[in-house]
């Protein structure tokens, strides 16, 4: 109560503020966790919203200690100096080498600490979303600290929506407290479960123990009801990580589905024109950084093309120096192939190193956002948008581009097409660059959710030959249905085998199928398969 | 030329080459046979990653070495042989380092498959190995020293942090192979002894290079809504852990929420990744980078000069490495002599500085006394110690938690000298 009364009377007094306030937070340049989190709460104590920049500098890893005169600062990277700005007024400071500073370091538990000191001191900001985001914090950090700031606030609020939000960050506080009465008690459970998802799960399960007989009935009713809500999302939930899954496995197969495919070379090098696609995106965001960094947003449009270029250039030059003299040799192919697989990955070791290179994702790839109960990350959408932009280019190159008629004319009857006046052996050459091509395209996709090392296109070669085989060699909707197909089932098994078992029952069931069916799904009739 | 002049000049070619031969022979005489070191790390295939820093670092200790005069009176010198990430060839290419290259000392391995494939060639051919890695315990070799941590120095420290911040539920989540499966086993017996109920403990295998998280971070963050804090520990291994690492902050786990504490991701495996997402979440090792210790800042100038390269990070594996060298170094000198026998004796209480500030000694069962602590992230890639073992733990290599582990002692030492000695029925041998 007294707290209460402290912060009540500090909100109605701003004149107070900012005096109080400097040494409160000079107080945070100290090597002790504890110390800072008792500094931390004083500062919280004061209401006052000006130390909100402060804390979000705290939070951003910005707030230093200055070494000369043990001023706390906020501090922004320029070059190789770091510019100052005072943490209260704003006011700029000039700039410092980085030697004369100190950065004042966080630990969890004042992470989690911030986070509420910064809901619980922007519940009253002018921005609607600003205070619906605030209101969120205090609900999940549920500081009881918080509590009379959240009346205030909830006392004044207009905008219906954070209204709402308000109310379940103090029913979430409300529950925390055990010596609280029945009737608030339910209501708060209401309020929770009118809430609903993972986070409402978490503050109710618990209550469905307690000993009151109502509140615990209540609290299992909403549970229930809340569970039943969340199976659906979760079944909708594994479909769409099937088909993210699927999406990728299809950018890593579709080009083999070329090369393998339509020309029919075992390419065991398929795996490491990925891996050029994701080396190129490095190099590409590594000169961006050094640079040019405000092109970083664009970094992967850019290596698009350029992955394309070098994996598709590698394609050709392997072809015109290798495979073209094993055509019609299967085996000597596949042990060619592979030979240069491990021929490209130690170079790719020796020039850039074993260890995994850092491709940092745009902000348009990072992040997730929500549909009712299912998460959906930014990235894995744009892969799938991706994987079938590159699916559908395709098609139409084969199908509707005089390029396209010649390959498929010189796959399905070389000596015709060359009677035809085909220059098959150049036919050869860019439908190999065009499969690696496509690969190299995949890197730029998978450097973004996989390591960029050089064993990146190991872990996709057998699947990609696996949903070659299993959708129907030689025919890319085959390719496209299997490797859907084969996302989804193996995200729909995963909960239920595990990840290992889970796995293991995929291949079982193709190696079965396959048997069943020997051309895969969608087999390619009459001559074409004949030779 | 005239005959004179030709025997004058051969005379004189004659006695210039004999002087040459007499100094040389007088160099060779004081230039004994270099010692021969084993280097037994993958420099390609998929351990390269991590193995091919430690070749590094055995290259710069022989090196600084070297030039302190090297030990014995005689030169060190490198063998580096590449057993390609192949555990067969590891057992082949350590048969050649002992039998052909005859060397003194063998610094190796990383996975705990490729330390088992050779065990049975040092033990026949009576070489010497130093582990440098973090690994399960279950094992004690007379001729192998393990300078990494026992399940002990590592994840039980780690998970009596975790209890400390009030975490109740638990999710081990591990790749599966033999390393993962028996730290896990070891944790959930200890959790269990802890009061942990078993329906707050979700245990988790992945495959060797599992790169689609969705769902099981999905199953995690349902796991942790259950009212009860909840933590993750994780033996995910390698090129597993990028991805793993990039779908936790996609789908917004926060370490503020769900911490997770990995056993197996240091400085190195950072390096890969965009921390900014990851920081808090936390590691334990019995080194950091971030360590500030006087003999730490000069480890890391020596790496970064030797590497040429100002931003190569140093991690726990290369500090047992420092720890195993700089012990055989010291044994060596002990005992007088390289010969193996007499070497494995006197490394039994041979103490050298860690890079944290102590010292760490080799134990009778051949396992070392280490700090352990725990960091978190930070939005640079390094970790920010925020826990530490008040003392050195010992090395445990039968961990206390395992019904057929819990009576086995290791103790080199004679009369002793044994590797699984049953204490309650007095053998040794006996599982």
């Amino acid at each position: 109560m007294r707290m209460l009364l402290l912060l009540l009377s500090l909100l109605v007094t701003p004149l107070a503020w900012g005096q109080a306030t400097g040494p409160l937070i000079d107080a945070l340049a100290t090597d002790d966790y504890a110390a800072k989190e008792q500094a931390l709460t004083a500062l919280t104590e004061t209401g006052d919203p000006a130390i909100v920049p402060a804390l979000k500098a705290l939070e951003g890893g910005q707030l230093y200690r200055r070494l000369t005169d043990d001023k706390v600062v906020i501090g922004r990277e320029n070059g190789d100096n770091i510019s100052l700005t005072d943490p209260l007024s704003g006011d700029t400071l000039g700039s410092v080498p980085a030697g004369d500073l100190e950065l004042i370091r966080v630990n969890n538990r004042l992470r989690r600490a911030i986070g509420a000191s910064l809901g619980a001191l922007t519940l009253r900001s002018p921005d609607a979303a600003v205070r619906r985001t605030a209101a969120e914090a205090v609900f999940v950090n549920r500081d009881a600290a918080a509590l009379p700031l959240l009346e205030a606030a909830l006392a004044e609020e207009q905008d219906a929506k954070v209204k709402r939000s308000l109310q379940q960050a103090r029913a979430a506080i409300l529950l925390a407290d055990a010596n609280l009465g029945t009737e608030e008690k339910l209501s708060s459970i209401a309020t929770i479960a009118d809430k609903g998802g993972q986070a409402a799960l978490a503050l109710l399960n618990p209550l469905t123990g307690s000993t009151e007989p109502a509140v615990a009935k209540a609290a299992t009713e909403a549970v229930r009801l809340i569970d039943n809500k969340l199976a659906w999302a979760a079944a909708a939930q594994n479909i769409i990580y099937g088909m993210s899954l699927g999406s990728v496995l299809l950018l890593a197969a579709i080009g083999l589905a070329v090369t393998f495919g339509v020309m029919g070379v075992i390419n065991m090098a398929h795996g490491e024109m990925v891996m050029l696609g994701a080396y190129t995106t490095y190099v590409v965001q590594d000169l961006i950084r050094a640079h040019a960094p405000g092109l970083f947003d664009w970094s992967l449009l850019i290596a698009l093309p350029l992955a394309f270029i070098v994996a598709g250039g590698v394609g050709i030059l392997i072809e015109r120096g290798i495979i073209r003299f094993l055509y019609g040799r299967p085996l000597e192919t596949l042990l060619a192939t592979w030979g240069l697989s491990l021929v490209l990955q130690q170079a790719v070791r020796s020039l850039f190193g074993p260890t995994n290179m850092e491709v940092g994702n745009p902000d348009w790839m990072a992040g997730a956002f929500q549909v009712g109960e299912v998460t959906i990350t930014y990235g894995r959408m744009w892969i799938f948008l991706f994987g079938l932009i590159v699916f559908a280019a395709l098609m139409l190159l084969l199908r509707r581009t005089p390029l396209g008629l010649q390959m498929r004319a010189v796959t399905q009857n070389r000596s015709m097409a060359r009677a035809m006046g085909i220059r098959t052996a150049r036919v050869d050459a860019l439908t190999f660059g065009l499969g690696s091509g496509i690969a190299g395209l995949a890197g730029v996709a998978l450097s973004q959710i996989d390591n960029v090392s050089p064993n990146l296109g190991q872990g996709y070669i057998i699947d990609s030959f696996m949903i070659v085989i299993f959708g129907g060699v030689g025919n890319l909707w085959g390719t496209l249905v299997g490797a859907l197909s084969l996302g989804i089932v193996n995200k729909l098994l995963e909960p239920l085998a595990g990840a290992v078992l889970g796995k293991i029952l995929v291949l079982v069931g193709i190696i079965l199928f396959i048997q069943a069916r020997p051309r895969g799904l969608f087999a390619l009739k009459g001559r074409a398969i004949e030779h | 030329m005239s005959r004179r002049q030709f025997l004058r000049s051969a005379v004189l070619s004659i006695t210039g080459a004999a002087l040459m031969l007499g100094t040389a022979g007088v160099a060779l005489a004081a230039d004994k046979p270099p010692i021969k070191v084993g280097i037994l790390h993958s420099l390609s295939g998929t351990m390269a990653i991590s193995e091919t820093t430690l070749k590094d670092v055995m290259l710069m200790l022989i090196e600084e070495q070297n030039k302190k005069g090297g030990v014995l009176g005689r030169k060190l010198e490198p063998v580096v042989v590449d057993p390609a990430s192949n555990w067969p060839l590891f057992a082949e290419k350590a048969r050649e380092l002992l039998a052909v290259q005859k060397v003194s000392a063998t610094f190796g391995c990383w996975t705990s498959v490729s330390r088992k494939s050779v065990l049975p060639v040092f033990e026949e051919l009576n070489g010497i190995l130093f582990y440098p890695v973090q690994y399960e315990g279950e094992e004690s070799s007379r001729n192998v020293f393990y300078t990494g941590a026992a399940p002990n120095q590592q994840a039980v420290p780690a998970v009596d942090y975790l209890i400390g911040e009030g975490v109740q539920r638990w999710v081990l989540a591990g790749t599966d192979y033999v390393y993962p499966r028996t730290t896990n086993k070891i944790l959930e017996a200890y959790l269990k002894a802890k009061g942990v109920k078993a329906e707050d403990i979700m245990i988790n295998y992945t495959p060797f290079g599992h790169a689609d998280w969705q769902s099981i971070v999905k199953d995690i963050k349902k796991f942790g809504s259950a009212g009860k804090k909840t933590a993750v520990v994780s033996t995910i291994n390698g090129d597993a852990n990028v991805p793993f690492y990039k779908e936790l902050a996609n789908q917004g786990i926060k370490a503020t929420d769900i911490p997770v504490i990995a056993f197996s991701v240091g400085e190195e495996e950072l390096a890969g990744i965009d921390t900014k997402p990851l920081q808090g979440h936390l590691a334990a090792w019995n080194y950091f980078q971030s360590v500030k210790t006087p003999v730490n800042a000069d480890f890391i100038k020596k790496w970064q000069t030797f590497t040429k390269n100002s931003k190569r990070v140093t991690n726990d594996p290369m500090e047992a490495h420092f720890i195993g060298f700089n012990m055989w170094v010291q044994a060596v000198e002990k005992a007088g002599t390289t010969d193996p026998d007499k070497v494995i004796d006197a490394m039994i209480g041979v103490a050298v500085p860690n890079l944290s500030g102590g010292y760490s000694a080799m134990l009778p069962n051949h396992h070392i006394t280490k700090p352990v602590l725990i960091g978190e992230v930070q939005a640079d890639g390094q970790f920010e110690t925020v826990w530490k073992t008040p003392g050195l733990v010992a090395g445990d290599e039968w961990s206390d938690y395992l019904p057929d582990s819990k009576d086995l002692i290791a103790d080199w030492r004679k009369p002793l000298s044994c590797g699984n000695f049953n204490t309650a029925t007095g053998k040794c041998g006996a599982k």
